[in-house]
């Protein structure tokens, strides 16, 4: 076990690995999820017959691998000769990819919020607005949280497929370890764990805000 | 005063409320009986502009409800309205619940929204409930506290959904006479409702509604003791 030709600037070289798959989870996670929420609101605003051009483009993105969607965005960047490194368009592409998914989410929550809560709502005088942040988001985002977790998590796991686009994140990091040491067990392991340490956090959050919020409804 | 003239209102092809005239003056209590979709509801929501109209038209104290400019977010801060459904915001104390709309729509500071809100709740007698969640709270109770948070608005007018049908038998009297405290405090009100001898009790004036039509309206003793329309006649036999 402890012999190994592993040393420490092979495992800095994981670590920095380990911080591109954050960097591309984060940047996309965040984007992806502002915009499911804007398509998520728009969608249920619109009702489904107006929101069907929108539904529709969805989910290509729901449904084409994300692989092929990254080699497609890749190659289309190149073409409209925008310029973009690989991080930018495995970024944008991702984003796009947990956008459609979690507007799905979102619009799963709003409507399970009754119909009759938020009449009571605006029979108070509220604005749509004050109806949507005081009593729509509070109650949607207890209903959405599992799932958003469920994509969070997923997101993070197939942002590895990024190493298509020549980003060096924490699996391609590993193989190239492998490659060189000839050590695959041991290596994979290290990897395993690491994107264990960084899920099991965003895994609990959720349970832990289930349990606070479950007392009150 | 709640001026409805003439109002006509329609879901797709069904017209359910068929040109119904009500003039209800500040104090008065009048109370709306009648059976299963015959427009009690519709009329409610269409009031405080819940719901659109056909035609007619609906004016408070002067205000068309219904005209392009009006306000209905300010319109609404002074006709308060509870369901039949208790619509508790699950997600908040029966404190805050209270406390939201007087904050978020009056724009009152936090400390003058929590003493109305305990002033009503106190009056609706739920003092000893201010820090618990609406589901652990009975059906009564949830709408007892429905109401208290429609008067922490400072209506002028209320309206009372048959706020007691879905109900134990058990919780209906402490609903009730919640109502009845609010008549007697003199609340301008219009409650729909399915029990008889409360509408006797307290209202003014009741009113019968048949198929989208107020085929009658009268005085308690006028309509209860002497109906006048056949529709009156057989609809008092089927509930007595
Ligand atoms: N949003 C809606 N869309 C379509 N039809 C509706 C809607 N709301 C009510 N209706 C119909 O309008 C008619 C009148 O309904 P309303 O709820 O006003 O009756 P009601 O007198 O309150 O009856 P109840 O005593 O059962 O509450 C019913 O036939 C009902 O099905
Ligand atoms: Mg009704």
């Amino acid at each position: 076990m402890f012999d190994t030709a592993l040393t420490w600037s092979d495992l800095a070289f994981l670590a920095q690995g380990a911080a591109m798959t954050l960097a591309v989870t984060a940047v996309s996670v965040t984007a992806g999820t502002v915009l499911g929420i804007v398509f998520g609101v728009l969608r249920v605003q619109l009702g489904a017959i107006w929101s069907a051009p929108l539904t529709f483009v969805l989910d290509v993105f729901r449904s084409v691998p994300l692989l092929i969607q990254l080699v497609l965005g890749n190659a289309l960047q190149s073409i409209a000769k925008l310029g973009w490194a690989p991080f930018t368009t495995s970024c944008v592409v991702l984003s796009l990819y947990t956008a459609a998914y979690c507007s799905e989410i979102i619009r799963g929550g709003i409507d399970a919020v009754p119909a009759t809560t938020r009449r009571a709502a605006r029979s108070l005088g509220m604005t749509w607005w004050q109806d949507m942040r005081y009593i729509v988001a509070p109650l949607a985002t207890r209903v959405s949280l599992p799932a958003w977790i469920g994509l969070t998590l997923g997101v993070m796991k197939d942002s590895a497929l990024v190493l298509w686009l020549g980003l060096i994140e924490l699996l391609r990091a590993s193989q190239i370890l492998v490659t060189r040491l000839q050590e695959p067990l041991f290596i994979l392991l290290i990897c395993g764990v690491i994107y264990f340490v960084i899920s099991f956090p965003i895994a609990r959050l959720g349970g832990y805000l289930e349990r606070r919020w479950s007392p009150n409804d | 005063m709640i001026e409805i003239k003439n109002v006509r209102k329609s879901f797709n092809a069904l017209e359910v409320l068929k040109g119904i005239n009500l003039t209800v003056n500040k104090g008065e209590v009048v109370t709306i009986i009648g059976g299963s979709g015959s427009g009690k509801s519709t009329l409610l929501t269409c009031i405080n502009g819940l719901e659109p109209i056909n035609s007619g038209q609906i004016t408070i104290d002067g205000t068309d409800v219904h005209a392009k400019g009006t306000d209905l977010n300010k319109l609404r801060r002074k006709v308060g309205i509870v369901f039949q459904q208790w619509n508790a915001f699950p997600h908040l104390t029966v404190l805050e619940n209270v406390m939201l709309a007087p904050r978020k729509v009056l724009g009152l500071a936090k400390e003058k929204a929590e003493e109305i809100a305990v002033k009503q709740l106190t009056h609706v007698g739920l003092r000893e409930k201010l820090s618990v969640y609406p589901n652990r709270m009975s059906g009564g109770q949830q709408q007892r506290m429905a109401i208290a948070r429609a008067l922490a608005m400072s209506p002028e007018y209320m309206l009372f959904d048959e706020v007691t049908s879905a109900l134990d038998p058990m919780l209906v009297g402490e609903v009730l006479d919640t109502l009845k405290m609010l008549a007697e405090e003199g609340m301008t009100m219009i409650c729909v409702t399915h029990e008889m001898a409360f509408a006797r009790d307290v209202s003014d004036r009741v009113a019968f509604f048949h198929h989208g039509v107020m085929a009658e309206i009268g005085t308690p003793d006028q309509l209860f003791g002497a109906p006048q329309h056949p529709d009156t006649q057989a609809f008092l036999a089927s509930v007595r």
